[in-house]
């Protein structure tokens, strides 16, 4: 009757001695200069964390929501805390989505970091409109220690995760988006971050907070890339709070150097008839984790979360997500699609609830990978729990290769082969990629996926 | 009228009434002594009179469940069971001196089952079906063993087939799942008392239908059966399975073990009409029913078919399961569930495709009603080596009332290129217009709610052999008897 | 046959119909003509019992008895048949099923005996022969996957089986081409009797050139406007319901 790999023991049970657990000498030493040492608040958000991290150590594949990514697997992860200093490296030139170069951005403004650390030369601000704010953690805490107080640790307050729990001791870096009320801004947000520039391997914390208002609108384009051979860590928590009737999008580019590892977690809060959605593009990372949960918190609101995976190697990229519908007329939308190759491996896990009240819910989800070697694996778990009865809810997921017949089809009118397994893999992946609603941001995204293709690169 | 909590609540009565099976009979039973030790292990094996390795391995097992700790990841909660506080043997007093044929058995236990609807003489019962009727902890009678035995069919008591038949018990039993499988099941290895064994020779269609009437009467008693069946080379049966208990306030347990063997081109259709005592409209009482069910198709393009119906018990907790093996092997699993009142149920299938070409189906219909929760979870793997496999899977669920829960937990794991595996599934209620339209029509909300969940099941309830599709129909409108008003 | 008076219906809180008064004689046709929104399909719901149509003022006499606390199988059961415009797919009910549940219901409810499954499908052949219905319909399940005619053709199928005293037909002629729109015509027409009364409910003229009227009535606003005979139904077609909403033409 035991289903496989599902937890014998609760999580409290795992406790990992100190001298073997990751992180923990930087802990300890990390209070020695820690962003906003003066700020009361945060040092008790930081100290709780360490305290949990300690209890809880590494999420170990025993735990129901770790199952398919083993982190204890990745073996040493021995890194260095980046500091301001790590940051101040040489970047020839910074890299963007947009092929455009630096002198003619369609965004908006950029706030590029390097090795986790916000740089100020490599950023423009200029083309912020009125009543937005785009600025580096470390300035809110000296500036603005009130707004953070408000926002940060409000969203992301699951003491079970001990990912979060590093990040709240250890938070090193990030950023604070705050768009004023009424504000639609017209250009996307570039956030850049740059990794793997180092001489050793470095681990970085970013927290940042999105804080959009009653009516306001936005685009963001989070874009992480690995540009030096040094292998790095990446524990990033955004909470993101929007206002009333406040749209925001965010579509973000992992495209990590083959020694990273990158976890984030995004907590957003969806209040009435607001609308957030992302979508997540995967290429690179050894392993990535990117999870989503959206409180839909408001009658109308809506998410839409969408994301691609395109894995080779022996990458291992999850998606893990979880939509709670907590009050009625709400609607969730989402779409992950994958393709894989060589021993690469991918995980989806997808939780819809709705709650009692939550009546006259939408929520759909929908998964599907296509396996182009032997050796690759994908794990899925797309869930529903319902306790409320006027809903409309589905999930469909599917694992299957290219379609033979099509491609026998396409080479009999005389395309070749590789040629022809890329139109499939393109056309897969087009239902999604559709699902990208800015014209410049999807264009971006398709050359990133032309570019990824087995063979025959950028030749379509 | 709207299909809600206020409308439920204006008919408890007939929650309660609606389960029919709810006597008990007076029947005089030997027991063995309130408790687990190994000395109840070895009470149960000297009242079968076991040789010895029979013994052996009960013990074992019973060492291993010593060392195991409960499982807790399911989602229906329960308080730890107490398993000092039940009899782990039972049996009617008559059957002492076990009778030989049905004119031996006890009148009194004939008439348990006649008022079960379940006649036990030959000439009164229904046309080609074999019945071994398991009362308590010891099989009561077995019909038309002689006409299958003329097929080379063995249907018999597993108790009589460890004395009777040792090599195919010790070829096979534990094979499928081992004693250290999981909790439930290692305690049933160590105290399984009856049960039924099958056995289908090469080459040999199963002239009759086999079924097995599970019945626990006796208060503070849990009930492990054990049932194995083998279908050699080219075989082919059709199985089913009964179960019902009288209405007690306590919870009792009922942990059995089900292993089905199947070698090349053999065929197994497994049927299951769960109804134990579900409980009272409060959640008081009712059967714990956690079961191991599990077949391997060993052989090449061997297929097993389990198709349930869930209506009873006050916790469901069991996943019939199929290893695919065998190149072109099949697994099918079609279940209806429903919960109505306090009920629970966690509940679905694991489909593990090994062989190449293996294919599975899926269809799962679940039904919360009241203030009922239920889980469909299940798992279909692809290993590196099952090329060609295919899965599909359909998980509908539907809720009746705005105080139930209902869930899909699918876990789907694919390490082959060229398996498929698709799996959708879908959450709704009925609609207040299907109803207003056949009640526009004459039809009574509550004919109208079991038609509509009937036409919900459809797809499952055709899965079952003719003689029971029709009780199955019925019950699935009993099940629901108060969940509207 | 049927009497309403001052009927005043809310949904949601919000007034549909006004003081609505209608008499329906034994054997006649009536035709309800309206405006989109003017309450013609609350009309239709609130005589056959919908939850959800609340009835503050006036009464709804059937056969000279009040039928505001029956629910809706009991009016049915005394008579009652609404052709829906959008009629509701059950899937996996077989429609024959479905069929007989309904019929047995109203005979229980009547104490007259039930039909055994042979006597049924008797009954039902020659229903289907009459109508010229196919009989893959009856194996399929309740109007899934039936085209918009086949739909239509079903109810009129469970009308002339069920023999309703009043039927009332709710925009029968949506979403029908002509042909379709004959056929069905013709089924309500071949039930045409002394003894049962006929509700049209429409919004255009082009029904009622096939199922020709007694009387016909103009609901806007919650009340019926006007009543005349079936001239008045041309009068409509050419002129519009402007001088019945109140609206400039």
């Amino acid at each position: 009757m035991a289903m496989p790999r599902l937890p014998e023991k609760q999580p409290e049970m795992s406790v990992t001695p100190e001298n073997t657990l990751p992180f923990a000498g930087n802990l300890a030493t990390a209070g020695k200069d820690p962003l906003g040492l003066e700020l009361d608040w945060l040092q008790d958000i930081r100290q709780s964390g360490v305290v949990r991290y300690r209890d809880l150590g590494l999420p170990a594949i025993n735990l129901e929501d770790w199952k398919y990514t083993n982190l204890l697997a990745l073996g040493d992860m021995d890194y260095l805390t980046a500091t301001p200093d790590h940051g101040d490296v040489p970047v020839d030139v910074v890299p963007s989505i947009f092929p455009t170069g630096n002198n003619d951005l369609p965004s908006g403004a950029r706030l590029v970091f390097v090795n986790g650390m916000a740089r100020a030369d490599l950023s423009t601000m200029k083309d912020l409109p009125a009543g937005v704010t785009l600025e580096p953690l470390a300035q809110v805490i000296d500036q603005n220690p009130g707004l953070l107080k408000v926002h940060l640790g409000q969203l992301a307050i699951d003491t079970d995760r001990a990912m979060l729990a590093l990040n709240n001791a250890a938070m090193n870096s990030g950023y604070v988006l705050h768009v004023a009320k009424g504000v639609v801004m017209e250009n996307p947000i570039e956030i850049i971050h740059i990794g793997g520039i180092a001489q050793q391997p470095l681990a970085c914390f970013p927290r940042n907070l999105v804080i959009m208002e009653e009516n306001s609108q936005a685009d963001m384009i989070v874009h992480h890339v690995g540009v030096g051979g040094a292998s790095y860590f990446v524990n990033t928590v955004n909470e993101i709070s929007l206002g009333q009737a406040a749209r925001l999008r965010v579509y973000n580019v992992q495209d990590e150097s083959h020694q990273a590892i990158n976890i984030t977690a995004n907590w957003a809060n969806v209040t009435r008839d607001a609308s957030y959605s992302s979508f997540n593009l995967s290429l690179g990372a050894r392993l990535s984790r990117f999870e989503t949960y959206v409180a839909l918190n408001g009658t109308g609101a809506m998410c839409k979360l969408d994301g691609a995976y395109l894995m080779r190697g022996q990458g291992h990229c999850d998606n893990t997500l979880r939509i709670d519908h907590l009050k009625p007329d709400t609607t969730s939308s989402v779409m992950f699609k994958g393709v894989l190759d060589d021993r690469s491996r991918a995980v989806f896990q997808g939780k819809i609830v709705v709650h009692r009240d939550a009546q006259r819910s939408d929520g759909q989800m929908h998964n599907k990978t296509m396996l182009l070697s032997d050796k690759a694996e994908i794990d899925t778990k797309p869930e529903l729990e319902i306790y409320a009865d006027d809903v409309k809810c589905a999930h469909g997921a599917a694992s299957g290769h290219v379609d033979e017949t099509a491609l026998f089809y396409m080479r009999s009118r005389g395309i070749p082969d590789d040629l022809a397994r890329n139109l499939l893999i393109q056309s897969f992946l087009a239902e999604v990629l559709e699902r990208v609603n800015v014209d410049t941001i999807g264009a971006a995204m398709n050359d990133k996926v032309t570019h990824w293709l087995p063979v025959a690169r950028g030749q379509i | 009228m709207k299909v809600s909590a206020d409308t439920f609540g204006q008919d408890n009565d007939l929650g309660d009434d609606a389960y029919k099976y709810g006597f008990v009979s007076d029947v005089e039973s030997e027991l063995a002594p309130k408790g687990l030790s190994e000395d109840t292990v070895r009470f149960i094996s000297a009242k079968k009179n076991e040789p010895a390795w029979m013994l052996d391995w009960r013990l074992t097992a019973y060492d291993h469940w010593l060392t195991m700790d409960e499982p807790d990841w399911q989602k229906p909660k329960f308080p730890p069971i107490d398993y000092q506080d039940a009899h782990y043997y039972s049996a009617p007093k008559s059957m002492k001196d076990g009778p030989k044929s049905l004119d031996e058995v006890d009148p009194e236990l004939l008439a348990v089952y006649e008022k079960l609807g379940i006649p036990l003489k030959e000439q009164e019962m229904l046309a080609g079906v074999a019945v071994d009727a398991v009362f308590d902890s010891v099989s009561v009678a077995t019909t038309f063993r002689a006409k299958l035995m003329e097929a080379g069919v063995i249907f018999c008591p597993i108790s009589e087939a460890i004395q009777d038949y040792p090599d195919l018990v010790r070829k096979y039993l534990g094979t499928v799942v081992p004693y250290t499988d999981n909790r439930h099941a290692t305690l049933n290895s160590a105290v399984f008392t009856d049960g039924s064994f099958v056995y289908i020779p090469k080459g040999v269609r199963c002239p009759m239908e086999l079924s097995t009437y599970f019945r626990i009467n006796e208060a503070n008693t849990g009930q492990f059966e054990r049932t194995l069946i083998i279908a050699d080379d080219d075989s082919y049966v059709s199985y089913l399975e009964g179960c019902t208990a009288p209405q007690r306030d306590e919870n009792q347990l009922h942990a059995a073990v089900v292993e089905l063997v199947l070698h090349d081109n053999a065929e197994i259709k497994y049927s299951t009409v769960q109804n134990w005592y579900p409980g009272d409209k409060n959640g008081v009482g009712g059967i714990y029913n956690f079961v191991t069910k599990r077949a391997v198709c060993r052989g090449k393009n061997s297929k097993v078919s389990w198709t349930q119906v869930e209506t009873g018990s006050a916790i469901t907790w069991k996943y019939p399961s199929c290893v695919l093996l065998g190149e072109g092997s099949v697994g099918e699993f079609y279940s209806i569930a429903i919960t109505n009142n306090m009920q629970m149920a966690d509940t679905g299938t694991k489909m593990i495709h090994i062989g190449k070409n293996t294919t599975s189906k899926i269809i799962s219909k679940g039904i919360a009603a009241g203030r009922s929760d239920q889980t469909y979870r299940g798992l279909v793997r692809m290993s590196p080596k099952a090329t060609g496999a295919r899965n599909y899977t359909q998980c509908d669920s539907l809720l009746i009332g705005d105080i139930c829960g209902a869930h899909t937990i699918p876990y789907i794991e694919c390490k082959n290129k060229s398996a498929v595996v698709e799996h959708e599934a879908t959450t709704s209620k009925i609609s207040e217009e299907q109803l207003f339209y056949l009640r526009q029509r004459g039809i009574p909300e509550e004919t109208a709610v079991a038609l509509i969940v009937n036409g919900f099941c459809r797809d499952v309830l055709q899965q079952l052999p003719m003689e029971f599709a029709v009780e199955a129909q019925k019950l699935v409108g009993i099940s629901l008897e108060g969940s509207v008003g | 046959m049927l009497e309403i008076k001052g009927l005043h219906v809310s949904v949601d809180g919000k007034e549909i119909l006004k003081g609505l008064d209608l008499k329906l004689g034994t054997g006649e046709v009536h035709a309800i003509m309206g405006p989109n929104g003017s309450g013609k399909s609350t009309l239709s719901y609130v005589i056959a019992g919908r939850d959800g149509y609340k009835v503050t003022a006036g009464d709804i006499l059937f056969k000279g008895n009040s039928i505001l606390d029956l629910l809706p199988e009991e009016r049915a059961a005394e008579g009652i048949f609404l052709a829906f415009q959008y009629p509701v797919e059950i899937p996996g009910v077989a429609n024959t099923t479905f069929l007989r549940e309904s019929v047995n219901a109203v005979r229980r409810y009547r104490g007259e005996d039930e039909l055994d499954a042979m006597q049924f499908i008797r009954v039902l052949r020659k229903k289907v022969a009459e109508l010229g219905v196919s009989d893959d319909l009856l194996k399929r399940a309740v109007n899934v996957g039936f085209s918009g005619g086949e739909k239509k053709r079903n109810e009129i199928l469970q009308m002339s089986v069920l023999e309703p005293a009043l039927a009332v037909l709710d925009e029968t002629d949506s979403g029908l081409d002509i042909d379709a729109l004959k056929i069905v015509s013709d089924g309500v027409n071949r039930l045409r009797d002394p003894q049962r009364t006929t509700l049209v409910i429409t919004h255009y003229q082009r029904l009622l050139d096939y199922i020709v009227p007694d009387y016909v009535h103009v609901l806007a606003n919650g009340r019926i406007q006007r009543t005349g005979g079936k001239e008045l139904a041309l009068e409509l077609e050419k002129n519009g319901y402007a001088a019945f909403t109140g609206e400039a033409a």
